[in-house]
């Protein structure tokens, strides 16, 4: 099958960090409502802000759930500019199989949310601290 | 004599082959194929026909504007309207269903008032009015969908209490095959003084439709869901509301003159149709309808409800699937929608595309639907005429695939 590639079949029956993470530093969801794929990403980030541990639930296409799972490793010892950095194409090379115009958000999905998570954490990050000089 | 394996050669896309395996295509509530008369209309029409119509004194024109009516007459005759001028031609079933909520909606619909739809309406039957409702702060209500897939016939006589102006409903859905009892519908719909528009996409070509008999206000339905070509929409409205109708878009046409102060506007169906419309389209439309009749509707819905029986049979003996279709064959049409436990619909139309099956996948623009079944989206199966049996059982296999596959 070209598509569903044993990698691709195992990412998806065996998905890699899966669960939610007890302690995180951000979490965002990121759905596709046409299709009904969604994921929650939990990031736990170490001292100097480079991701120490991923948590993924995914629910959906078995194209967007092992794009995540797939994803997920690579985040790992990552900064979030690096984060910020990854592109599409990575993620097609990564999936290694065709991937059609119908199906490319299902592959982007996990990648969207990795952007959105970093984001999220530096928009808090940046309030936390404007809060604090404010207290000052 | 009915032979489906022979009519199936007529349609030249059928015998396309992808890694040698040719073509089930098995997504007709989509869009159906054309046959080879139908592609070589639409070419004998630009090769030799073709000019601007209802304008010109020169032949070309005459001839050309000869066809298009001629086209709108056979619409008639297919659909047993009364009259030829209750057929406009638009774009599409989207189109002909916003021109009526934009038009007799726009002037009768009042605040307060009420509209019913349906559960299983199509986006295109249910946003029209929506915004309709939005803008006259009226209220859009909705007839319930049974566990087995029809609709709640009891329920619809309490909404019909609020004495709702105008009830639009499909007459087969696009998502389970449902074909409501319009007959009953209409029948209560009318002793309470209500009109209703029938979104009849899916019905036209699987079953005979008589306008008159049914005692619709309005009909819609496409040509390129019966062998026709896109592009083209029917509406059909009832004379007496056609002519109090408002227009619906200005221009060409439309008008019988026009003076800055003062327009004059044309008479039904004319009204209607502003522009230059998609005649070469409408033209190569008439040509669907005569391999349709020629076909025999009756032999096509024979043939369909027996595709229909045939693959419910097959897919039912899987525990993992489960299928979305009234019990009743007789109170469905040739479509059904299936989901399996664990696996997405995309990813079982991606399999069953591997083997150059074509099914749809999603929420077949039907969301409110969807939701309404807990579901995000389901595969989707749709029949023609041209189908078999033979495809039924690649189908099966592509399913087995599919299991096999994500177990």
């Amino acid at each position: 099958m070209d598509i569903y590639s044993e990698i691709i079949l195992d990412h998806f029956k065996n998905p890699r960090n899966s669960g939610r993470l007890k302690s995180k530093s951000v979490t965002v969801v990121e759905c596709n409502p046409l299709c009904g794929d969604k994921i929650t990403m939990d990031l736990k980030l170490d001292k100097k802000e480079k991701v120490e541990k991923v948590g993924i639930k995914t629910s959906g296409c078995a194209i967007s759930q092992a794009s995540a799972s797939m994803l997920s490793g690579k985040l790992i010892r990552k900064s979030l500019e690096q984060i910020k950095k990854i592109g599409n194409e990575e993620i097609f090379s990564m999936l290694n199989i065709p991937i059609s115009p119908a199906r490319v958000k299902c592959a982007l999905l996990g990648l969207a949310a990795a952007k959105r998570a970093a984001i999220t954490y530096q928009v808090n990050n940046q309030k936390n601290a404007d809060k604090k000089s404010k207290r000052k | 004599m009915f032979d489906a394996k022979k009519l199936k050669q007529d349609f030249p896309i059928l015998r396309t082959k992808f890694r040698g395996k040719s073509l089930v295509y098995l997504d007709n509530a989509s869009t159906t194929q054309k046959p080879k008369t139908i592609i070589d209309a639409l070419k004998n029409y630009y090769e030799n026909l073709n000019s601007n119509i209802h304008r010109g004194i020169h032949s070309l024109s005459e001839k050309a504007t000869i066809e298009y009516e001629n086209v709108r007459a056979r619409t008639a005759k297919f659909i047993n309207a009364k009259y030829t001028e209750e057929i406009i031609f638009t774009k599409n079933t989207t189109e002909s269903i916003n021109l009526v909520a934009n038009t007799f909606g726009e002037t009768v619909v009042k605040k307060n008032d009420s509209i019913i739809i349906s559960a299983l309406e199509h986006h295109s039957n249910l946003l029209p009015w929506r915004a309709l409702a939005k803008r006259k702060k009226a209220n859009l209500l909705i007839i319930p969908l049974k566990k087995n897939y029809e609709l709640d016939m009891n329920a619809y006589q309490q909404l019909l209490k609020k004495k709702p102006k105008l009830i639009c409903v499909t007459g087969m859905s696009n998502v389970t095959g449902t074909i409501p009892n319009i007959k009953k519908i209409i029948q209560e719909a009318h002793k309470i003084n209500a009109r209703v528009l029938i979104d009849s996409a899916q019905s036209v070509a699987h079953q005979a439709t008589d306008v008159q008999k049914l005692g619709c206000d309005f009909l819609t339905f496409s040509a390129h869901k019966m062998l026709g070509p896109t592009g083209v929409g029917i509406l059909y409205g009832k004379k007496e509301l056609l002519e109090k109708m408002p227009p619906f878009l200005y221009g060409g046409d439309m008008v019988k003159s026009v003076e800055y102060k003062n327009i004059v506007l044309n008479g039904i169906p004319w009204k209607f149709e502003a522009g230059t419309p998609n005649i070469a389209d409408v033209i190569a439309f008439g040509k669907a309808l005569e391999y349709l009749t020629k076909t025999g509707l009756k032999n096509i819905e024979t043939h369909d409800k027996k595709l229909l029986r045939y693959a419910k049979v097959k897919f039912s003996k899987y525990p993992k699937v489960k299928i979305y279709s009234p019990e009743n064959t007789e109170n469905s049409g040739p479509v059904f929608s299936f989901t399996i436990e664990g696996i997405h619909p995309h990813d079982i139309a991606s399999v069953f595309n591997e083997e150059n099956i074509a099914i749809r996948s999603g929420h077949h623009c039907c969301q409110p639907l969807m939701e309404s079944l807990n579901i995000s989206g389901t595969a989707r199966m749709s029949f023609y005429f041209y189908n078999t049996e033979d495809d039924i059982d690649r189908a099966e296999k592509a399913l087995k695939h599919v299991l096999k596959i994500f177990k």
